[in-house]
């Protein structure tokens, strides 16, 4: 009973939880069910996947309505996996919002928030699951008006005008993302995806349908951050609470980019994206994205900003691997994806308890702070390697394949690109450990026990293991990608 | 050609319509610094929106689908039901992006885009800054 209904459980739960956590009166209160939610939802996503691992597609159609007149869930394994994502980062910073968040938000403010974290994670979960294009819209929305509140109640009041900033491309992103809806059901008769990719190869509209997929992927790359449509996502990731941070490194511009991945595989076909150049451009973009992010990342003084430019570079790789348009590709994005959002998570929590026990992070003003506080800074080293892409560390698996997809169709200059990234990832990723470890103390701080807290180590942790244990056996990273790719049945190569 | 123009061109009128209101719409958002304008123009933007999904919808000779005796032509009521969607969202959007206008008019006592980053950026000099 549950086992058919959990793929809309997942989406409709975290719903009706959040205007109950928004009226509860206290923060306590409300992080309680937000962690029984978040805990449900792990469990439902990861049976999810075992099912879709294991063969069977799941399609799940709301209130019965048989599409293309209802809206569909269709689940392969590139949704599941998703979903799993999500569900994992979405847990782990809840636990780590039991600290951080009575940190940051001021007590009367705290159920109000925990509603917010709710609908951003439910929005991109829905995003991530569902089947019909116009729910894409709808869940996009969702998940974007709650990060918009989430992002602006940053402690600097700089977090006012990122938010804002973000509040008006996001909806500009959005707009475009529906007119392109719009003219690909003016051009087919049809919102559900799986009866577009059908339509749309029979439709005879080219000019409509050429406009309809320009829309799409400027609006989708507007929220994925994708090379010139960045400039909201630095500001934004800086100024917002850390709790907010880690969550949207690690999810939300991954599912942007999963969208993509889905119009060029499925709505779209490959053979589509190839016939416009489309490929090219996305390679094109996503190259200097990678090169770009690096630069900028090196030139930054403080942690934050450096992550959340690091973060553009990975997303340039994620574009990559998409426009190699090969399974191959596609796969490396998939664990890219789910290694880099396991990363960023880590990183960003690893910041926060530094930001707790210092009161800053000002690179410059935490010098050998490493050497007070090992355990954190070992989970800034472990997911650094991983980060830069060193052998044992889930970073390398997917670079490794990405670098195997462009070697497959001989994209020479890509592999220099993904060297090159890598290599300044290194000088980055350098930097910090440097000032952390090497350099004597400069500014009294308070040695403390902060790092102690369990609610901040315990999740930092979980997900500096995860980067080595998953580095180490390539098994189900690897496996749970290939059923992705495997279930979208396009393995035809070029 | 006349063929070509009125048939291309004259025809869609309605689009045309709908890309010019766009286009206003996204033209206010790029050149005013007022926030309060930035919110209007991006109203704009998505009503060009509106218009263009239920003008798409539009059946020649159709009347508003709803069933009622004597009528067989109705318009499509599919993007009608779409934008209703939509005009929620956009309506969320304006109340949410308000309210960060408030909160920045109480914070920074302006909502001049120039003189906000002004204001950052003179805070980010001074201050040995937090972040």
């Amino acid at each position: 009973m549950v086992g058919q209904h959990s793929v809309i459980l997942m989406v409709v739960l975290p719903l009706l939880a959040a205007p109950v956590t928004a009226l509860l009166p206290g923060g306590r209160s409300s992080w309680a069910i937000v962690m029984t939610v978040m805990a449900l939802c792990l469990i439902m996503s990861l049976g999810i996947l075992g099912d879709v691992i294991s063969g069977s597609l799941i399609h799940y159609e709301l209130g019965g309505w048989a599409p293309p007149w209802g809206i569909a869930y269709e689940i392969d394994g590139l949704n599941a996996l998703m979903a799993v994502i999500i569900s994992i980062v979405g847990t782990l910073v809840a636990i780590y919002a039991w600290y951080s968040v009575p940190a940051d938000i001021p007590e009367n403010k705290q159920p109000l928030f925990y509603a917010a974290y709710l609908l951003c994670f439910l929005g991109l979960l829905g995003m991530s699951m569902t089947g019909d294009i116009f729910n894409v819209f709808v869940f996009l929305e969702i998940s974007s008006l709650a990060t918009y509140a989430l992002v602006g109640m940053g402690r600097n009041r700089q977090a006012l005008t990122a938010s804002f900033q973000y509040l008006i491309l996001g909806t500009i992103g959005a707009t475009f993302f529906l007119i392109g809806i719009g003219l690909a059901y003016a051009a087919t008769g049809s919102l559900n995806m799986a009866d577009l990719a059908i339509r749309l190869s029979e439709s005879t509209h080219v000019q409509t349908i050429h406009t309809a997929f320009g829309f799409i992927f400027i609006g989708m790359a507007l929220k994925a951050a994708v090379f010139p449509l960045h400039q909201w996502l630095p500001r934004a990731y800086t100024y917002a609470p850390i709790t907010v941070s880690a969550f949207l490194a690690g999810t939300s511009t991954k599912v942007a980019a999963y969208v993509i991945a889905r119009m060029v595989f499925t709505v779209f076909t490959p053979e589509y994206s190839r016939q416009t150049l489309f490929n090219e451009l996305l390679m094109v973009l996503g190259a200097i994205a990678v090169i770009h992010g690096a630069v900028r990342s090196i030139g930054q003084t403080s942690i934050k900003p450096l992550l959340a430019w690091s973060s553009l570079s990975q997303i340039g790789y994620f574009m990559i691997g998409i426009g190699l348009l090969s399974a191959t590709g596609l796969m490396a994005t998939m664990i890219h994806i789910f290694n880099h959002a396991l990363i960023k998570t880590t990183l960003f929590m690893a910041a926060g308890i530094l930001l707790y026990q210092t009161g800053s992070l000002r690179i410059a003003s935490l010098s050998g702070m490493g050497r007070h506080m090992p355990l954190t800074f070992a989970a800034i080293i472990i997911a650094g390697l991983s980060l830069i892409g060193v052998p044992g560390t889930v970073g390398f698996i997917s670079k490794w394949y990405l670098v195997l997809a462009a070697v497959e169709q001989q994209a020479w200059w890509i592999v220099a690109v993904l060297v090159l990234g890598s290599a300044m990832a290194i000088i980055y990723v350098w930097k910090l450990i440097e000032t952390l470890y090497f350099q004597p103390t400069t500014e009294p701080h308070d040695t403390g026990h902060i790092e102690r807290t369990p609610a901040l180590i315990i999740p930092t942790w979980t997900l500096a293991i995860a980067c080595i244990y998953l580095g180490l056996d390539t098994g189900i990273s690897v496996g749970a990608a290939e059923a992705a790719v495997n279930s979208l049945g396009l393995l035809s190569r070029p | 050609m006349i063929d070509y123009i009125s048939s291309h061109w004259v025809s869609h009128y309605n689009y045309w319509a709908t890309i010019v209101i766009m286009m206003i719409g996204l033209y206010t958002i790029i050149s005013h610094t007022n926030l309060i304008k930035k919110i209007a123009g991006l109203n704009i933007l998505q009503a060009g929106v509106f218009l263009m999904y239920i003008s798409m919808g539009v059946v020649t000779d159709g009347t508003a689908p709803i069933a009622a005796e004597g009528f067989t032509i109705y318009s499509n009521p599919l993007p009608q039901v779409l934008m209703l969607t939509a005009i929620v969202v956009g309506v969320a959007t304006t109340a949410l992006a308000f309210a960060f206008v408030v909160r920045i008019s109480e914070t920074y006592h302006t909502v001049e885009e120039d003189e906000l980053l002004f204001q950052d950026k003179l805070q980010s000099s001074e201050e040995t800054e937090e972040w």
